[in-house]
């Protein structure tokens, strides 16, 4: 099917699209029948196209066959598609997990949430750095408006900050942009990379501030370090399946970051070779560090899971800063892990914080839970998972990343990074375990409605089964991350993309 | 012209950093449009500046780079939209936090974030 690489895009815009219609204003069933099948049809088409991709190589898709560099490519490679799947999983289990009523706290949750992976998906799909940047502006506006969704003193403060800051950061976007353009004379990737290795010599210290400048924009979107403290209270002020959704958001900088410095500035760019490499290993590092402080002080579950996800930032980036074929399939993988089941860890805070009565999601000592087996259960597996324990995903991830540490001579720099953070995540997550469900006074309040709903169940199962899946499927997805890998090294090459009939 | 050109972006930036380092959010705001701005002219600067030139390809005269247009016309687009939003925002912000500091602690003695006008005071008259 020619149009396949379009339709992870065009899906869930028809659907956000309908959904706005005055006719679904009061029909809430059907806005969430709508958004579950345009969901579905979303994940059957990423599926597909990972299908494809890695059946028979990158799939290219000139809009409007618009010969590239001069139009606009999409570009679905095998890592985009996994990184399409993903999303599509992802979303699956936060939109049932939010069908349960969250989504009734305020108008429009299921087509902001639709547009937000229209996105999401583009910025996966896309070849041109503009088109990125126009992809990362429908997210974030879309992002903005779900933030606050619900409303509250608390949302309307962290929304500030979280605007006002990537408002900024997408003007030093378009600076990146405008240099790079007048350096290359070219937006598209694929032409970029393969024009980076003979630029003239006084052109470079431009191109190196163009580079590392999107290095910082993209840093922002990651939150690496300095550019880090949007992400604990922005995670934490959020109600519970928009704080999941974007836990794939930080995935999007470092996503950003593997197309344009490891795959543009790779090992062939001459001069401009690993640009940038230098400065992350240290921010990487550091914000491993203060992520894991950060899981140690934190005082409520959604604190600490917010926390979590900055460590996780930490070490897909140090996979960043390895830079070669296995170290970035060893990053592929763990993002999965990651993505789903810190997404898996927010929406279980939103049960325990409903079932907690007053104390919420905070470790004080409290009534105890009304569903305890079942809750725990899932904070067991969930937990486990995140902290890098066998028999779960996490320890996969992990020894994958550590492999690819040894192999490149980057032992002192990447091991205690990776197993100090899961010493520190195992002493918070079984502090915060013990609190939860041990500590407790009184008696559970007597309140049936304030039983999880099946939908939230199963959306947080879908999300939490990721643990054991990915482990039993580990074989064939490591070789698919090695696979995007080397497509994502390798590159495509211009010419041997023909468009359209001609 | 270069030199004109490129003292214009540089005097606008550093008025928008001057803003933006600013605590409250109507200033900020300010800050955010000029900074749009300079972005805007920097990123049509892209393309080289020429003068006399035709906007688009013609028969073997100069002509200007027509992408950078392109570009700037996207930008203008989306950091209008952006603007729009965060000013919204900042008004949510004033009604739900009572004051117009980003930090939604007001200071004492602080003229611009004036408490007096506060959201209920508003409410009553």
């Amino acid at each position: 099917m020619m149009h396949l690489p379009i339709l992870p895009i065009l899906l869930p815009f028809i659907g956000a699209v309908v959904l706005m219609f005055p006719f679904f204003n009061e029909r809430t069933v059907a806005q969430r029948q709508i958004a579950l099948i345009t969901l579905l049809l979303t994940l059957v088409a990423s599926g597909w196209l990972l299908h494809d991709s890695l059946l028979f190589g990158p799939l290219p898709y000139a809009l409007g066959d618009w010969r590239p560099p001069f139009g606009i490519l999409l570009l679905a490679d095998p890592l985009a598609a996994m990184m399409l799947v993903l999303t599509s999983v992802l979303a699956l289990g936060v939109s049932l997990y939010a069908a349960a009523g969250d989504d009734q706290a305020g108008r429009f949750f299921h087509p902001l949430f639709l547009f937000q992976l229209l996105g999401i998906n583009g910025a996966f799909l896309t070849a041109d750095v503009f088109n990125l940047f126009v992809f990362f502006e429908i997210l974030l506006i879309a992002s903005y408006s779900l933030l606050i969704h619900g409303g509250g003193r608390q949302r309307t403060q962290a929304a500030l900050h979280y605007v006002l800051y990537n408002l900024i950061g997408s003007a030093f976007f378009l600076i990146a942009l405008a240099i790079l353009y007048r350096v290359f004379g070219t937006l598209n990737l694929p032409d970029m990379a393969a024009k980076v290795g003979s630029l003239p010599t006084d052109i470079l210290p431009l191109a190196r501030a163009g580079g590392l400048l999107l290095l910082v924009v993209f840093g922002i979107k990651a939150a690496l370090l300095p550019m880090h403290f949007w992400l604990p209270n922005t995670y934490a002020a959020t109600s519970v399946p928009v704080a999941a959704l974007f836990a794939i958001m930080t995935k999007v900088g470092v996503y950003s970051m593997w197309r344009f410095h490891t795959a543009v500035f790779g090992d062939d760019a001459g001069e401009l070779s690993l640009l940038g490499m230098n400065w992350l290993w240290p921010m990487a590092i550091l914000t491993v560090v203060v992520g894991s402080v950060g899981i140690l002080a934190s005082k409520s579950l959604r604190w600490l899971a917010a926390n979590l996800i900055a460590v996780s930032v930490g070490t897909l980036l140090l996979t960043v800063a390895m830079s070669d074929v296995k170290s970035t399939a060893a990053g592929i993988y763990y993002t999965l892990h990651s993505t789903l089941l810190s997404a898996a860890l927010f929406l279980l805070a939103g049960l325990i914080q409903t079932q907690r009565g007053q104390a919420g999601d905070r470790f004080v000592r409290a009534r105890p839970i009304l569903q305890p087996r079942l809750l725990g259960i899932l904070f067991a597996v969930i937990a486990m998972a995140l902290v890098g324990l066998p028999p779960f995903s996490g320890f996969v991830g992990k020894v994958f990343i550590m492999q690819a540490a040894a192999e490149n001579g980057y032992i002192w720099r990447v091991w205690p990074a990776i197993l100090i953070s899961g010493l520190v995540t195992l002493i918070a997550l079984s502090r915060a375990g013990t609190t939860l469900f041990w500590r407790t006074q009184g008696l559970p309040s007597e309140n049936d409605n304030k039983v999880a709903h099946p939908s939230q169940i199963v959306g947080i199962s879908i999300l939490a089964l990721s643990a054991p899946l990915l482990v039993v499927f580990a074989g064939p997805l490591t070789e698919w991350s090695m696979l995007a890998s080397e497509w994502l090294h390798q590159g495509v090459q211009l010419r041997d993309i023909s468009v359209g009939n001609k | 012209m270069e030199l004109i050109y490129a003292i214009a972006v540089g005097v606008m930036v550093t008025c928008s950093v001057f803003l933006l380092l600013r605590g409250h959010t109507f200033t900020i705001v300010l800050g955010l449009t000029l900074l749009s701005y300079a972005v805007n002219l920097f990123l049509f600067a892209s393309g080289g500046l020429r003068l006399n030139s035709a906007a688009i390809l013609n028969d073997g005269g100069t002509y200007a780079d027509p992408l950078p247009q392109a570009l700037v016309l996207t930008a203008i687009v989306i950091g209008f939209a952006m603007t729009a939003f965060a000013l919204i925002l900042a008004i949510r912000a004033r009604a739900d936090l009572g004051n117009d500091q980003v930090d939604g602690k007001a200071i004492p003695g602080d003229v611009l974030g004036d408490k007096t006008v506060s959201a209920d005071k508003r409410a009553n008259s």
